[in-house]
């Protein structure tokens, strides 16, 4: 498997079960699923996200990304699920999915992939809340999270 | 050259994409933003956060002393905030 962006939701369980039949060469997964919380970053609540994208530059981006992640560990597997669009409290943005022989691999592979998401892949969030939009602000503690994976 | 805006940038700018031939002498990323800057109150105002707006020489990450020459598209956005 590989990288996917779309519009439309997933099925964390589906997916898993999709990449898990019929092997038995992993002995573990790792999934990691991020949902859109109800609240924005200014704590009003939050009626809907919208993410923009960069058409082309994601996919190569995310490619990138899950190459790396393939040099670094012993990976069987992996998944990379991203939507764009707009997304409602409590749906899935983000699925991410690892599988290894063993579980060290498989949880940090599956860090890594997240954490560098975060910072290189080329989308942007807007929350609409009843003051209208907003565009979300970046995080020093993304930031910091992606460089600890730097070498 | 084609130049793609995004997020915030795009909405300063006004426009999601142009075609634009920077004059002689601007070689860098940084250069043609600040030409870019010359260009119009809209572009001054979608640049005016400096080193934390990011680039893309089609469509890879660029510094903003990476040389823009030979670039067929150069995009420019702020941090990212997927995930």
């Amino acid at each position: 498997m590989a990288v996917r962006l779309q519009r439309e939701s997933f099925d964390l369980g589906a997916e898993v079960a999709r990449l898990t039949a019929g092997r038995s060469d992993a002995g573990a997964v790792v999934t990691f699923s991020g949902l859109c919380r109800d609240r924005a970053d200014s704590g009003a609540p939050l009626i809907s996200l919208t993410l923009e994208h960069y058409p082309g530059m994601v996919e190569e981006e995310l490619g990138r990304i899950e190459q790396e992640a393939r040099t670094r560990w012993p990976i069987a597997d992996l998944l990379l699920i991203h939507r764009y669009g707009r997304i409602l409290p409590g749906e899935p943005i983000v699925l991410v999915v690892t599988l290894s022989p063993h579980r060290a691999a498989a949880f940090e592979a599956a860090q890594f992939l997240m954490d560098y998401l975060k910072t290189s892949a080329p989308f942007w969030k807007r929350e609409e809340t009843e003051d209208g939009p907003a565009w979300v602000a970046s995080k020093a503690t993304d930031d910091e999270a992606a460089t600890r994976w730097s070498r | 050259m084609k130049l793609l805006y995004f997020a915030w940038v795009r909405e300063r700018i006004g426009r999601a994409e142009e075609e634009a031939e920077a004059p002689a002498g601007v070689a860098t990323v940084a250069e043609l933003i600040g030409w870019l800057r010359s260009r119009g109150p809209q572009y001054e105002r979608a640049f005016e956060a400096g080193p934390s707006i990011r680039a893309a020489i089609d469509k890879r990450h660029a510094k903003p002393d990476a040389p823009i020459a030979g670039a067929r598209e150069i995009a420019f956005f702020p941090p990212m905030t997927g995930g």
